[in-house]
Order: structure tokens, then sequence, then C-alpha cells
């Protein structure tokens, strides 16, 4: 809306500058192919109120943050993504960026254990201990974890069809090494709807899947009130090429289906929606991402109250991690990926991130060397060491511009609520597969975009070089782990006690035919040492598998 | 020559997920006018070359982003190959070591796009390499 200001700015100071140079470009728009106005002023904020629509930190809605104090109490928890290889690798990977600072651990398996096949499947050939770490049962996850006392250091794991088997494996290990439950924090992330939505690592029906999360949300709720036993996760909607509004609206959309499903279950909201978490991408567009943190904060206050009827802060505070977008480093000259990264953690932290994953330079070619994970650690170091942003709460709070763009967003992601409510929610949204098709097509307009030159990607379509100095070394996996990880299941399936391994099988699929909770039958099977795809195929005897919708 | 369209399997081998590059591809491989068939996920060499031979198809896209290339790429082409599929090219797409690529196109690859690869170049490598059919 013109104010008779501006029109006089535009009239008297901005035409001239424009008869004299042209802007470079028609249209500026955001790496989410939005467009982005050339001046931002109070009268694009006007309808805002401070109390009501940004107010405090540590105060409703919490655009500001969740803390009065920010980052001048607890600086966010600095979790590097880490897992490779045998579980003695990875543990010794764990203890060094453990020596280097890192304040917390963050797991990743291998594509068979996401899938919950064990190592010897036949279609885990090739993919062991590829991607993450190689877990078949629970003799792998004792050596993951040994020497690492789970009572004091919070382990997150990237784990999420089979997510009640490793936490049950998690537990048991706890266990072993004398920690009690409800000492022991942690993140399972174990969001399933993302599954379905983006990554598609899947096993079960949507239905049946949704049930496994809740008996997670309903277990620790009692026996481990600490673990946040879900971490709904935008990471990977944006990875798979959604638009940040995309990001924000079907990240908070399935988080708001978790916690209908828990109440329809009979979970007190309070209880366990205080132990829900969040994940989203840090990706290149600056103030975008930043904007996008605050407005989840508050659509996420917002709708607990409206939706829920919650009047606890803790229900109402959206806590989440960050992750920086792999999806945004280029194989090209490879050691400007430190400075993309760089520059998203710094919007991580500028929107008040509880938690933070920098992503290594190398990891467009491969998973990254110790080198490079150790540059990554630093980065986060510098930002809360040395760039003074973390002295202040919000520092960007009451920009015009990002104030305008916190509120256009949430605005697009109340849109997409509504959509998505109209269709029943969001498990039926994806089963007609409309957050998949979005987001297809925003991937198919970005690759145009890039391909007409509009979205400069450096080093790939401008500045390019012929011939590029320096390969970088890369972490190489060779099918020697798969031959040591068949070794120990091939001792654990001899040790064991077969007719207990049998039995416990069987109780687990009558829990789950019963529809009681499946965890302390999950628990049992594991700890006689039944293996992952042991106790994933006996529950995809009861629920079947998950086919998707056609292309 | 004959005004056969180009027909292309678009397949994703492995137990990995992320399919974002196979449908941007089969996309812009729709939009340049070919006929394009997507297998969906997960599936193993044996259904790949199934499918291809069932479909009739000028060139295979092999979409591989887990580090298993070296163990799946190669096992596509000789079930091709072996089933009488001498003329059908084999794409792979993904994240794939540098190293990795002599030996790919030693086992028959005939190309692989590493990321950064613009569609259309994808496009122009199947206009001129797919041999024209009777």
């Amino acid at each position: 809306m013109p104010t008779k200001e501006s029109s006089r700015w535009e009239e008297e100071t901005l035409q001239p500058a424009l008869n004299k140079r042209p802007e470079r470009k028609k249209s500026f728009q955001s790496v989410s192919l939005e467009e982005v106005e050339r001046l931002y002023t109070p009268a694009d904020v006007e309808d805002l109120d401070y109390e009501r629509d940004i107010s405090f930190p540590g105060e409703f809605p919490y655009t500001r943050g969740i803390h009065p104090t920010g980052y001048r109490g607890k600086l966010w928890t600095m979790r590097q993504f880490a897992g490779f290889s045998t579980p003695e690798e990875t543990n010794a990977r764990f203890k060094y960026l453990m020596q280097q600072g890192q304040t917390g651990l963050s797991v990743a398996y291998d594509l068979p254990t996401l899938m919950g096949y064990d190592a010897d499947s036949p279609l885990s050939e090739g993919e062991v201990g590829k991607c993450g770490v190689a877990v078949s049962s629970l003799a792998d996850m004792e050596v993951l974890f040994d020497g690492i006392p789970l009572e004091q250091v919070t382990v997150s794991q990237t784990i999420n069809a089979p997510a009640s088997v490793l936490l049950a494996m998690y537990l048991v290990v706890a266990e072993k090494q004398g920690a009690r439950w409800d000492k022991i924090s942690g993140t399972l992330q174990n969001d399933i709807l993302k599954e379905y939505i983006a990554q598609k690592e899947w096993i079960y029906p949507i239905k049946p899947a949704m049930k496994l999360v809740i008996d997670t949300f309903a277990f620790c709720t009692e026996h481990v009130p600490r673990y946040n036993p879900v971490s709904v996760s935008g990471y990977h909607i944006r990875e798979a090429g959604a638009t940040a509004v995309q990001e924000l609206a079907f990240t908070l959309r399935d988080g708001i289906e978790y916690v209908q499903w828990g109440v329809d279950a009979g979970l007190d909201v309070d209880q366990f929606v205080p132990r829900m978490s969040f994940f989203f991408n840090a990706h290149n567009d600056f103030f975008e991402e930043i904007a996008k943190y605050r407005a989840a904060r508050r659509i996420w206050a917002r709708e607990m109250k409206r939706r829920f009827g919650s009047n606890y802060e803790r229900t109402l505070q959206m806590r989440f991690h960050t992750q920086t977008a792999g999806v945004s480093l280029t194989v090209q000259q490879p050691l400007n990926n430190i400075v993309r990264v760089a520059i998203q953690a710094l919007a991580g932290v500028l929107g008040g991130t509880q938690s933070l994953h920098t992503d290594a330079y190398d990891e467009a070619l491969a998973l990254p060397t110790d080198r490079a994970a150790l540059i990554a650690l630093r980065t986060q170091q510098i930002i809360a060491e040395e760039t003074g942003v973390v002295n202040t709460v919000d520092p960007l709070g009451g920009s015009y511009f990002l104030e305008a763009l916190t509120e256009k967003m949430e605005q697009e992601a109340l849109e997409y609520f509504r959509k998505i409510d109209a269709m029943g929610g969001m498990v039926s949204a994806i089963e007609k597969g409309f957050p998949q098709r979005e987001i297809q097509d925003s991937a198919y307009q970005y690759q145009k975009a890039v391909e007409r030159g509009e979205q400069v990607i450096v080093g790939v379509n401008k500045y390019t070089m012929t011939d590029e100095p320096s390969e970088v070394p890369i972490l190489v996996i060779d099918e020697s782990v798969r031959t040591h990880q068949l070794e120990r299941l091939e001792q654990t399936r001899t040790r064991r006690d077969a007719g207990a391994v049998a039995n416990a099988l069987d109780k687990l699929k009558t829990a789950a035919h019963k529809h009681e909770n499946t965890m302390p039958a999950t628990i049992d099977a594991v700890r006689a040492y039944a293996t992952l795809g042991e106790i994933c195929s006996a529950l995809r005897d009861v629920y079947g598998i998950y086919e998707e919708p056609a292309f | 020559m004959s005004n056969r369209k180009i027909r292309v399997l678009v397949a994703k081998p492995g137990l990995d997920g992320h399919d974002r590059g196979a449908k941007v591809i089969a996309r812009a491989l729709r939009d340049a006018g070919m006929e394009v068939i997507y297998t969906g996920l997960r599936q193993t060499p044996e259904m790949i070359a199934a499918a291809a031979l069932q479909e009739d198809v000028d060139a295979v896209g092999v979409s591989i982003l887990s580090g298993a290339h070296n163990t799946l790429c190669p096992r596509i082409v000789q079930l091709l190959r072996e089933k009488g599929m001498d003329n059908v090219l084999v794409l792979v797409g993904g994240i794939v070591p540098q190293e990795d690529l002599p030996r790919l196109k030693e086992q028959g690859v005939a190309e692989v796009f590493l990321p950064g690869t613009s569609t259309e170049d994808i496009v122009k490598f199947l206009q001129d390499n797919v041999k024209p059919r009777d």
C-alpha cells in the first residue's frame, strides 16, 4: 500500500535513480521463486501488533524465540550427524567429535537399517555401511555406544520406519550401562509422515505406521519422560524440492497430525506435546530462512492453543533442530561449500535454533572425511564465539523486511492448512498424493529457473571452471564392511536362544494384532537379540507393506 | 528413419528413496517429447531389465545416490545384454565419485551425469546417441 511519504520518495528520489541506472533484473526472487520487493517500510508491518504478533522472547507467540535470554544463557547444541561403515568406526568418529567440543551425538544409519533389513538380506547388497552405520541387532548397538555414557550424552537417532525397534535397542543398551530410563534424553526422528511425502523410506502402510509412532509417544511419556520421541522434519521435504513455505506448512501440519493422533489415542496434550521436537532445513536464501523459523514458532503456538486448547507454555513452545541444505552443496569447486554452509548456519542461529548440524563441504561427493567434518563443526564454533550474533536475542526482530516476510509466510502456510484440513488431514492428503505433487512441481520449476540462469549456482551455471584446482580426498567405504557385519550377525544368531527369539517375535505379532502398545514386546525381542530384519518382518506380516501412488 | 519417439525407462535401483532427481529428469524428458516410464522405487536389477524389455525402451536412466552404483549398475547392463538389448543405452545420474567413472564406462554404462548437470544436456545426449530404429 503506497503511503504519501513513499509516493514522494518514489517520485523524488527513486525515479531519477532508476532513470540513470535501471535495476539489474525486472524481478528479484528468493530461492523459493518468491518475489521480493525493492524496499520494506513501516507500511509493510502496520497490521502487526508487537504484543500480539511478535512479543517478547519466551512469551506467546514466541516469534522472537522460546528463551527469554536467547543464546546468552545457553548456546545451541552442536550436533553433527555422523555414521558410516561399521559400529566400531562410527563409535570412533563419535569419540573424535566429542573430543573436539561437540556437545551432542546424532546417528546416521545405513539404508538397510533405515529400511528394516539385516546386513545379510539380498536387498542389502552394495548398501551395507554406505550411507550410515550398519546396525542389525543389539550386538551392533552395544558396539556403537561402547564407552559413551548415555545418561550424560544426548543422542539423536535418524530412523523412521523401524524407529520403535532402534529406540528399543537404545533403551536396552542404556539399561546395560546402568543408566536409568527416566534420566536419559535424546531424540528419535520417528517422523513417518515426511517419509511418504518426501524421503520415501517407508515400510508399512501409513495407518499402522502412525500407530507405531503413537506407541512410542505413549511409552516414552510413561517410562522415558525426558526423551523426545519424534522430530517432525521439514528438512527432507525441502531437500525433495519444496519451497520454504511448503516446508513450513507441511512440517507443521504433520506435527498437528501427530498431536491429533496422540489425542485420539487418549494421550494428554500437555504431557506428550512438550516432548515433540522439530527439524528444519537451512537453505541459501538468508532472510527467507530466518523468517521461516520465526513463523514456525508463531504458527505452532497459535495452533496448539486454537486446535487443542493448550495454555501450557511447553506445549506452545516449538523447539527445533536445523541442518544446512545438503541439496545446495555442489560437486563443482567443492570448497565453496564451506562458505555456503557458514551462511546457512548463520540463518539457523539468527532464527533461534536449539541445535544445529553443519554439512561438510565434501557431502555432494561422499560421506565426510574427518577433516571435512571438523571444518563443519568449527564453522559453528566460529559463529558462536567470534561473530557476536549471540550477544542479543533475535537481533533481526523489527526489521521491516523480516517481519513482513514472517507474516507473509505464516499466512501462506495457513492457506495450505486450510487445503489439507479440507482433505481430511495430512494422512488423507498424502494418500491423495497432494504434498508429493506440490513438492515435485516446485522441484521442477526450480530446476528450470536454474537452467534459464535466473537462479544462480556459483560454479555450476555461473563462474564455472573447466580446469578445477585440487581434487578433495573422499571417504571410501568398501565391501569389507559387509563381511565384517555378516560375521557379527552370524555370531549373534548362533549364540542367542532361538526359542526365546521365536517366542518374543510371536508376542510382538500378537500385540500388533490386538492393537496393544508394541513397545514392551519390541524391547523383549531386542533383549533376546532378535534382529532388526526379523522384528520388521514380523510386523510386515501383520501390517503389510506400503504401495506408493503412481507417478 | 522412423518417427518413433525415444522411449526411456527411468529407474531407481537399491534401497534409496531420494527420487527428486529421477522425477525431475522424467518430467524434463517428457517435456522434450520422449516417452518416459518410471519404475518407482526399490527395483532390483532384474526388475529393471525386465521392465526395459517389456517397455521396449531405447535407454535406461538409472538414478542412484546411495553409493551402491558399483554393485548395481554393472549388473543392470549385464542383464540387459543377456536379454539381447544390445543397443539400449544405460545412463547413470547421481552421486558417483570421479574415480568410479572409468570403470562404470568400461562395464558398459554409456554416460554418467553428475550433480549440476542441465536436463538439456541429458536430452541432447539421448537425441544424439539413441540409434534410430526401423
